[in-house]
């Protein structure tokens, strides 16, 4: 009796973000259009898109700032469009843009929103947390935007939540500034926090994410890991020089496409110039599934 | 509640920190009052006009325009909605906003009465609970109205056209300067519609004491401020 009762509630312990047949209309505009997907506790999940395929719509929604048009959604249990203070409580959001008060300082904003909630982190820890100790006194009007991108950061930590929303955390960033992004964001990952992480930069998802969701036109077209992503939805590659052009070959099995090419090639007494074998990279996949 | 007072302490550090804030709110009002005082008033008649019409003026300064501006800003700078991201309730962060409000109307109205007394020789107020009671009043009405027109303001940069349409035109008809009784039957008419000349009137029966319906004018107080509160409410907008 006890046994599957207990299963249900590990389940449901176990996921942090469950979103089923998800479908969001502005007027006669379809933005999402029947996502499902799933977010496991201690996860780091990306929503990995270009711009406009729903991905800040979806974000949103979960995060309680939009009611959804049809479909399911539960937050660490709760439904965000009830808006629970609960909830709020026990999640983290960096928006793609939001501002501050332009006239405190880093540390009288973070000291600020570590009143709101229960079980605060404490705010200089926080600071500390994602590097920016030496503008703690520097007013939130004068600082750069990958300083201001680590504020983001920080009032979404300060009160110590499960679940970190970060909607394009480094658009526009410097490749200096991203690294220093990725290594708060891989942080988060260290302390158990849940991440739902959006961006539409490749090697981003590929460096953060345990498991990815390609999303286009409000659809998942292909779902998992980054790495089994590549070679599960495509094929190998084969080419070889011929003449001095490039001939290509796709195959499932490139060990008996490799005897036949070079057994012919030996008959002919030639080489095999410029032979390559690749897998298709996460990044051809991600413009062939989302190629217009 | 104490997310409230948190709230409230924050709005006063950042007012402050705020010259421009600091000028409109206190310096412009007394600047007109010490102004047309040596400028045009000279008898005791026309102070006894001019001193609960700044006061007045103050307080719309203070919550109407104050509120328009600061919750426009907000919101186009997405503070809104970051706020609206935490567990911060509503309730307490408009109250800590009205409650900054509050405090800047009332320190206003104290000066605008010290500075009467002393520099004009006007007599202190004749009814105090009656002055803190039409100035609460008044700042509950214009700061509503205040939140009801940012909802209504579209971008930051149109704010001071919207405010000043409304501001303006309503200082000028409702005796700030001069008595009502000199205006055309038109404004008059008009100004007797809108609340700041019931405020003005309640003010000038608690300062100087001259003969007003009290009960009347806090009616239409009153009105104006459920008015502007459901407007407040209803309308609210977190987002550009």
């Amino acid at each position: 009796m006890t046994a599957p009762q207990d299963g249900i509630v590990r389940a449901v312990a176990d996921v942090a973000i469950e979103v089923s047949d998800l479908t969001k209309s502005y007027g006669p505009v379809e933005a999402v259009r029947g996502l499902s997907f799933g977010v496991e506790r201690g996860e780091v999940y990306g929503l990995l898109g270009p711009n406009g395929a729903g991905k800040t719509t979806t974000v949103e929604i979960l995060e309680g700032y939009r009611e959804r048009s049809g479909g399911e959604v539960r937050v660490l249990g709760h439904d965000p469009e009830q808006r629970d203070r609960a909830l709020a409580e026990r999640i983290g959001i960096v928006l793609q843009s939001s501002g501050f008060y332009p006239l405190l300082t880093v540390r009288e904003s973070v000291e600020h929103f570590a009143k709101s909630y229960p079980r605060a982190r404490e705010p200089g820890e926080t600071i500390a947390l994602v590097g920016l100790e030496d503008k703690a006194n520097a007013r939130a009007q004068r600082l750069s935007g990958g300083q201001r991108r680590r504020l983001d950061l920080a009032l979404a930590l300060v009160g110590d939540p499960e679940l970190v929303f970060l909607d394009e955390p480094t658009t526009g960033f410097d490749p200096a500034a991203r690294r220093t992004a990725w290594q708060a964001i891989r942080r988060l990952k260290g302390l158990g926090k849940t991440v739902l992480l959006t961006t539409h930069y490749l090697d981003e998802a590929q460096a953060l994410a345990d498991r990815v969701a390609i999303v286009k036109d409000g659809r998942i077209v292909a779902e998992g890991a980054p790495a089994e992503l590549g070679p599960a939805s495509s094929s190998y590659r084969v080419s070889y020089l011929s003449d001095g052009r490039r001939v290509e070959h796709q195959t499932d099995d490139p060990t008996e496409l490799l005897a036949r090419l070079t057994r012919d090639a030996l008959a002919r007494g030639e080489r095999l110039e410029g032979l390559e074998v690749s897998r298709p990279t996460l990044e051809e996949v991600y413009l062939e599934l989302t190629a217009e | 509640m104490a997310l409230a007072w948190e709230q409230f302490r924050l709005e006063r550090k950042m007012f402050w920190r705020s010259p421009t804030a600091a000028f409109f709110n206190f310096l412009l009002p007394l600047l007109l009052l010490v102004l047309t005082a040596s400028v045009f008033s000279t008898d005791s008649d026309e102070l006894d006009v001019l001193i609960p019409g700044i006061a007045g003026m103050g307080v719309m300064a203070t919550t109407f325009n104050a509120l328009a501006f600061n919750l426009t800003f907000r919101r186009e700078q997405g503070i809104l909605k970051r706020v609206r991201g935490t567990p911060m309730p509503v309730q307490s962060l408009l109250g800590g906003v009205l409650a900054n409000a509050v405090t800047n109307a009332f320190v206003q109205v104290g000066l605008v009465v010290v500075i009467g007394h002393v520099a004009y020789g006007v007599r202190w107020p004749a009814d105090w609970p009656l002055l803190v009671g039409f100035t609460l009043l008044g700042v509950v009405c214009f700061g509503a109205l205040g939140v009801a027109l940012a909802n209504a303001i579209p971008n930051f940069d149109s704010a001071p056209a919207y405010v000043n349409a409304v501001f303006l035109p309503v200082i000028f008809i409702s005796g700030t300067f001069y008595s009502t009784d000199d205006l055309p039957a038109l404004l008059k008419g008009i100004a007797e519609a809108l609340p700041l000349k019931h405020l003005i009137d309640g003010l000038s029966a608690a300062i100087v004491g001259s003969s007003v319906d009290t009960l009347g004018a806090a009616a239409v107080v009153a009105a104006w401020a459920l008015a502007g509160g459901v407007l407040a409410v209803r309308r609210f907008r977190w987002e550009p």
